[in-house]
């Protein structure tokens, strides 16, 4: 089968690679680069736990070849947190107690994480809108509505 | 531990830890994308392995080419079910819960004779890469002779099919009872009213957001077995790998179950996959990896629910219940599953008094094998079936009577001064205050208020429904002997080690397992409130059989009690010991010394003390212990709980259906639990609210179904729905506490309750709201078609 170098940065880091044509992203990221916050929960671009941000969108990166990434700015999960210091968004998830067994959690953040970018005040029907591609068995997502809120009024009381 | 000290509940020194809404200790890993489940891991040389499973439902195996496969680039090896056999293994996936005439067949790795579900695993594909293995699969070619199947459990049992076991030739694995047949009987005979309901429980699929992984490595020097897998119970895994399936003795069988993404019954069990995975490893001598696809698990992960059910209830014009009749076929599946036969029998028919004085029950249940995948515990298991049967009843009641449901219920509950309550159903609850907690339910939505505005919007042409869910839960499994007695061939116990080091830090050893239920955070609240120091100085290790010595593991809501309650009695044993050492170096007697918030003092001399850490200290120094007394300063617990506990609540939920299009929409959920004791009220409540969801997708969501060629329907995400968030309201949560008296730190326990709750309050609601077109009831899953169809939309 053939091979393809392609280059990415993820979460700033510039890395070079060869995969198949049908290497995912989400596997090309996992086990070619070592980034396994992204975890896989389906094949059919449902559950949303691989979620990513690539090029300021987010992605469910296994509905993507890694092929197509090539040149792309990737951000991760591992990517959230400031020099081992919680993101607000991190630690609301935490205080709130939005997350159990963390399977969907990198998703969920990356998900919740670009949507605040673009709504400072949303109401929780809108945060629930925001995270429908991301499943969580654990939570109800209760909780996971109450962290996304408590983070966009305490970057609110910030700006 | 930041929200403890703002709230104030914790003072660091432990007193306090117990009871206090701390923050997770185990969340920042996963925050920040750290935390390694099993497929995360690798080892140097990691293989991949990919699982051939069998298309048909029902077929005899011809033959089975694996040459094609074996040639392709990158393929190590392929295995069939004759080379198992042939390796001389013990080759058994065992059932661990017997019952009288119980029909046992042969449950192998990999199937040799028949496939009996969708699924079967027929033969292992391990290469150098995933891509290589999962392409080899095709190019294995199986040959089948296919056979008539079934998939239903009446007609498993009813119809003239081939049986799925030739030693079941009815399809019958067991036909079980429990209760007085006659005193039913009579019960019923001298009744004023008699109502029924026929019902069915769908198949549920558990959906743990991680599917199940194993990752093996075979030493040959050392002849040692380390796995690491999404296991709820590692060492039932070592013990079940050990005698059953692999031979080998338990002390070279290393489990290891890393971060586990969920798991709500379906990482209990033994699966052909994981075995399969570590026997590949033992053939080639390399580490083999197996993740499944959710298409895997939708097929391999043990099912829940699974019955068709009549019940009966006899009451008197009063509302007074006189008795209770149940008559239910369970669907198993193919393959007994290890608890698959204690689920739909013990765990279901003795919770059916639910709440009430009942005076006489009888249940008979059918077990029977059908072409499908395993049933076996899912979240609620058993009490979540059994407590749907009883909730309908009172509700169809209620009805018949034509009296209020929640009116109903009142007359019926066992009253607090009958505790220890003993039911017709065989259990002895141990506390209860059913009416307490009703209340508090009703009174959140204001219920009479609630009663006037739905006949106000009835007149209307609108229709609120307003449901009741009142349940119990036997949780803590279980009662060794009592458990044996019934056919357990596993203990109900839990063990534990609680160790201070030299320098005053502590380390507890639980042999439950985490799948997100926080117990590096709530085991920690428990050890550090018996002993006296702040939560950060202990640290709760679990998953790893070669670390923590014993222990049965996590499911039916039994880890915060029976693992809790072990840790407790060990912390306990601990501390006296530590007093001894404390009465010796203060010159005074054990008698005479005081603990207080992690200090030993002098009775009467408050300045004379000794800090539990200092005594640490001491007790590994050794230079100045008591006589004979040995040195360090740890305990190895097991603690075998004398009963049951019995978890309660009423939920209740305010729908309103629109009939012209069937929709659904939940104003209103009120949960209010009794678990006892609450150790974190934060987990609780996350506990809570994560088992409603699961209970609101059974009511209104999910459901798997086999097509007509016994292939599974709904084998994706997009063809099962797991609820989203646009899918359930908020929560609105409550508690009352009724410790649980046999308990060592009174908890009941609550992973299960909420799901048992949820699934018959939305029933119970969507039902009220259809009370105007003479609808007493509609299966699981309720659709927009089917309110809509029970409203004569479609006449």
């Amino acid at each position: 089968m053939s091979e393809h170098n392609i280059s990415v940065t993820v979460n700033g880091t510039h890395h070079e690679l060869t995969v198949e044509p049908r290497t995912l992203l989400v596997s090309a990221l996992r086990e070619e680069l070592g980034y396994t916050g992204a975890n896989v929960g389906c094949e059919t671009g449902r559950c949303g736990a691989c979620t990513v941000r690539v090029d300021g969108e987010t992605i469910k990166s296994c509905t993507r070849f890694a092929v197509q990434s090539d040149g792309a700015e990737i951000e991760t999960v591992e990517g959230l947190a400031d020099d081992g210091e919680l993101s607000t968004l991190q630690e609301q998830f935490q205080e709130n107690h939005g997350l159990q067994c963390g399977y969907c959690t990198p998703g969920m953040l990356m998900s919740a994480d670009t949507f605040l970018r673009e709504n400072e005040d949303p109401s929780r029907e809108e945060i629930r809108d925001a995270i429908e591609g991301n499943l969580c068995r654990c939570t109800g997502y209760h909780n996971i509505v109450d962290a996304i809120e408590a983070t966009a009024d305490q970057l609110g009381e910030q700006r | 531990m930041s929200d403890a000290d703002a709230s104030g509940a914790s003072d660091g020194d432990g007193s306090g830890a117990f009871g206090a809404a701390i923050e997770r200790g185990e969340d920042v890993p996963l925050l920040t994308g750290s935390g390694e489940y099993t497929d995360d891991i690798s080892l140097r040389g990691t293989t991949h392995l990919a699982i051939r499973r069998s298309d048909h439902a029902h077929a005899r195996i011809e033959s089975i080419d694996t040459s094609d496969a074996e040639a392709m680039e990158g393929v190590l090896a392929v295995f069939t079910g004759e080379d198992v056999v042939e390796s001389g293994v013990p080759n058994t996936i065992p059932t661990a819960w017997d019952l009288p005439g119980l029909v046992q067949p042969q449950y192998r790795m990999l199937a040799t004779d028949k496939v009996r579900h969708e699924g079967t695993p027929v033969a292992a594909v391990v290469a150098e890469t995933r891509h290589a293995a999962s392409d080899a699969l095709e190019h294995i070619h199986v040959e089948y002779e296919e056979l008539e199947h079934v998939t239903d459990p009446v007609d498993a049992v009813e119809r003239d099919v081939p049986p799925v076991h030739d030693e079941a030739e009815d399809n019958v694995a067991f036909d079980f009872e429990l209760g007085d047949a006659d005193a039913t009987d009579e019960a019923f005979a001298d009744a004023d009213r008699v109502a029924s309901v026929d019902l069915r429980q769908p198949r549920l699929i558990p959906n743990a957001m991680e599917p199940r992984a194993a990752l093996a490595d075979w030493e040959e020097a050392t002849g040692k077995l380390r796995l690491w897998m999404t296991s709820q119970n590692p060492h039932l895994h070592r013990m079940l790998l050990s005698a059953g399936t692999l031979g080998l003795p338990e002390n070279k069988i290393q489990v290891i179950a890393p971060e586990v993404g969920g798991g709500f019954g379906s990482k209990i069990y033994h699966y052909p996959d994981e075995a399969v995975t570590a026997w590949c490893s033992m053939q080639l001598g390399r580490p083999v990896k197996w993740q499944a696809t959710r298409s895997e698990s939708y097929l391999t992960d043990c099912h829940g629910r699974d019955h068709v059910t009549t019940g009966e209830i006899a009451l008197d014009d009063d509302g007074t219940i006189r008795g209770v009749r149940v008559e239910t076929h369970a669907g198993l599946g193919a393959q007994l599953s290890q608890f698959g036969t204690a689920t739909p029998s013990y765990l279901y028919a003795t919770v059916l008094s639910g709440q009430y004085t009942i005076p006489a029950i009888h249940c008979r249940v059918v077990g029977a094998f059908t072409n499908t995948t395993p049933v076996d515990a899912y979240r609620g298991a058993g009490r979540a079936e059994g407590i749907y049967v009883i909730e309908r009843l009172v509700d169809v009641a209620a009805r018949e009577l034509e009296m209020d449901p929640a009116e109903l219920r009142r007359r019926n509950l066992v009253p607090p001064d009958e505790f220890p309550y003993e039911s017709a159903a065989a259990l002895v609850y141990d506390s209860g205050e059913y009416e307490r907690a009703m209340d508090l339910a009703l009174e959140h939505v204001d219920y009479e208020e609630l009663r006037e505005r739905q006949r106000e919007l009835r007149d209307e042409g609108r229709y609120i429904g307003i449901g009741i869910g009142s349940f119990i839960e036997s949780a803590g499994l279980s009662p060794s002997g009592l458990a044996g007695d019934l056919g357990a061939q596993a203990g109900g116990w839990e063990s534990s080690i609680v160790r201070f080091d030299s320098t005053g830090s502590v380390t507890v050893l639980a042999g439950t397992a985490d799948q997100g239920q926080g117990h590096r955070t709530t085991y920690a609240q428990v050890a550090a409130e018996e002993l006296g120091v702040s939560v950060d100085d202990v640290t709760v290790v679990e998953g790893d059989t070669d670390r923590i010595p014993q222990g049965m593991g996590t499911y039916g809501s039994r880890s915060a009690s029976v693992g809790g309650g072990s840790i407790a009695r060990g912390a306990r044993e601990v501390r006296e010991k530590a007093r001894r050492i404390a009465a010796h170096q203060l010159e005074t007697s054990v008698d005479d010394i005081e603990f207080d918030d992690g200090e030993f003092h002098v009775a009467g001399a408050p300045d004379r003390s000794l800090h539990i850490q200092t005594i640490a200290h001491e007790a590994y120094l050794g230079h100045d212990l008591p006589e004979g007394m040995d040195p360090g300063l740890e305990e190895t617990n097991f603690y075998d709980p004398e009963n049951f506990t019995y978890p309660f609540g009423t939920h209740v939920a305010v729908v309103e259906v629109e009939p012209e299009t069937g929709e659904i929409e939940i104003e209103r959920y009120v949960a209010v639990d009794d678990c006892g004791e609450i150790i974190n009220p934060m987990i609780v409540e996350g506990q809570v609210h994560g088992g409603i969801a699961q209970g609101i997708g059974a009511a209104l969501y999910e459901g798997a179904a086999y097509d007509d060629d016994g292939h599974l329907r709904t084998r994706r995400m997009d063809e099962y729905v797991v609820p989203h968030a646009t899918q359930l309201p908020d929560f609105e949560t409550d508690n009352t506490v009724t410790p649980s008296p046999h308990n060592p730190i009174g908890v009941k326990g609550v992973g299960e309750s909420a799901t048992i709750a949820a699934a018959p309050t939305i029933v119970s609601a969507v039902a009220d709201a259809l009370e105007p077109f003479g609808v007493d009831h509609l299966d699981m899953p309720i659709t927009p078609e089917s309110v809509w169809r029970a409203t004569g939309g479609d006449n």
